[in-house]
């Protein structure tokens, strides 16, 4: 081992170095700067998250309507199913290095490219939840007189919380992944203790990626409690006509039911 | 260890000079073709990490799954967990683990095998879940064991769904692989980062990526075709 901290005569564990890190600055490893420490770890969790989420709404105001109207359509089944499988065949590195070497680096650059690694699961996991809405909960609107738009809004819409919700679970924990990346693009996000370890050193790289691992499970928990507080009473209590595990996890039961093309 | 993660592209020394496509980060055919070979290990690289994650996760993914199947109680719990494990950004999971099991593909392939979890499991799981009672009943009318049962009507009326959740796994696997560079195991996304801003080398690294998450999927797509003859025979 060349590492330095292994030649100590008491090698820390790099834990609860990296736990160090995150709370009291340090001397950077090239020497000259502070780097670490609360403050600076908490302007880099909000740029992490302000990137992000700036993605991710985008994402939404993009997919949610059109997922919604091809749904109730029922129309472009090929284009809002295959979105999601183009998307996970793209890897995430790729998308962003596609951009910055066509494109240059710049926040706009990476929000665009997050954008678009967000649209797909939302698309198909939208398209999925309005055509598996019962056609008779339909039918029974549009005899009570029901605009088109009406129906969308007051039973598609709310009987399909659970899927589009699974699908915006999955664009928030690919886009919180791969904003890691942003870096690279000189974007400074919780990625920027990783990708410059040199400067940051061992400790600031698993500091960040605890803290990064962290953001992702409280968002992922965060959005699953919403997706409760927002699904229909009537579908809570409707849940037995299937398996349990399907039930309980919404979007491990859409992922699965979608079918690759 | 501390130096294994260094920025390839700040430890890269352009080898391009003179030439003015390659001297200003184009797309340049002539130096693709000249320089293909040095994509041919990091692709054997990536192909082995992807093959050896989907083939131990879906190994251990159809174990857990027929003790879920006779013990219903602990397919919850487990799913939920692997829901939680693909969560975990899988750079961050590829830098946590360095410090248990060092630098290496070993790393790397214990992470991507917890990301073919969540879908391999779901699928087996649900797979076997939904064949229909009646089927189950004729079966056992016929005077099947359980055990029969299982390996006879119950699997092999699983395997689209089985495969189904195969395929996304091996694309995510081939996805996700390209960050195994992290846990220092190399693959196509090594060689992405080590010249990030040159379009040859992004488009070829990025392409074969894709490609190969394209091959898996029909391999697997063919593999169902052929598994389940039955499919084809109502279809006509």
């Amino acid at each position: 081992m060349t590492d330095p901290a292994a030649s100590a005569p008491f090698a820390a564990n790099p834990f609860v170095e990296a736990i160090e890190f995150l709370i009291t600055p340090r001397e950077s490893v090239t020497g000259g700067v502070q780097v670490g420490g609360l403050d600076e770890m908490l302007t880099l969790t909000v740029n992490h998250l302000l990137l992000s989420s700036a993605a991710i709404a985008i994402a939404c105001v993009v997919a949610l309507p059109l997922g919604l109207w091809l749904g109730h359509v029922g129309k472009g089944e090929f284009l809002a199913i295959s979105a999601s499988n183009v998307g996970r065949a793209v890897p995430t590195l790729a998308l962003i290095a596609f951009f910055i070497a066509f494109l240059g680096i710049g926040f706009v650059n990476v929000l665009v490219a997050l954008t678009l690694l967000a649209i797909p699961p939302l698309l198909t996991n939208t398209y999925v939840g309005v055509r598996g809405v019962d056609r008779d909960a339909v039918d029974a609107a549009r005899g009570m007189g029901m605009s088109e738009p009406q129906i969308v809004r007051r039973v598609e819409l709310p009987l399909s919380v659970r899927s589009v919700f699974g699908g915006l679970q999955l664009s928030a924990i690919s886009v919180v992944a791969t904003a890691i990346l942003g870096p690279l693009a000189s974007v400074e996000t919780l990625g920027t203790p990783i990708v410059s370890v040199n400067v940051y050193g061992q400790p600031g790289l698993l500091g960040a990626s605890i803290l990064v691992a962290g953001l992702a499970i409280l968002i992922y928990a965060l959005l699953a409690v919403a997706q409760r507080a927002l699904t229909p009473q009537g579908l809570k209590a409707g849940r037995s006509d299937a398996p349990g595990i399907l039930r309980r996890i919404p979007f491990l039961q859409r992922q699965g039911s979608a079918q690759p093309t | 260890m501390s130096s294994a993660l260094l920025p390839l592209a700040q430890l890269e020394i352009r080898r391009r000079r003179g030439g003015t496509c390659e001297s200003e980060d184009g797309f340049c055919p002539d130096w693709i073709v000249d320089n293909l070979e040095r994509y041919v290990s990091p692709l054997l690289e990536h192909i082995v990490l992807t093959v050896v994650s989907v083939g131990i996760g879906f190994a251990i993914a159809f174990a857990l799954a027929l003790l879920a199947h006779r013990r219903e109680w602990i397919s919850a719990p487990l799913s939920a967990l692997t829901s939680v494990l693909f969560t975990i950004p899988s750079i961050a999971a590829f830098l946590l683990l360095v410090p248990f099991t060092g630098l290496g593909p070993l790393t790397a392939i214990i992470a991507l095998v917890g990301y073919t979890q969540v879908f391999l499991f779901r699928n087996i799981v649900n797979g076997l879940s939904n064949v229909a009672e009646e089927t189950k009943d004729a079966a056992r009318g016929m005077g099947l064991t359980e055990r029969q049962l299982l390996w006879r009507v119950e699997l092999p009326l699983a395997v689209p769904e089985i495969l189904a959740g195969l395929r996304i796994a091996s694309v995510t696997t081939v996805n996700l692989a390209t960050l195994a560079f992290f846990a220092g195991a190399g693959g196509l996304g090594a060689q992405i980062y080590t010249d990030i801003t040159f379009r040859s080398n992004v488009v070829v690294a990025g392409g074969l990526a894709i490609l190969l998450a394209a091959i898996f999927d029909l391999l697997i797509l063919g593999g169902q075709r052929l598994a389940t003859p039955w499919r084809r025979a109502a279809a006509a």
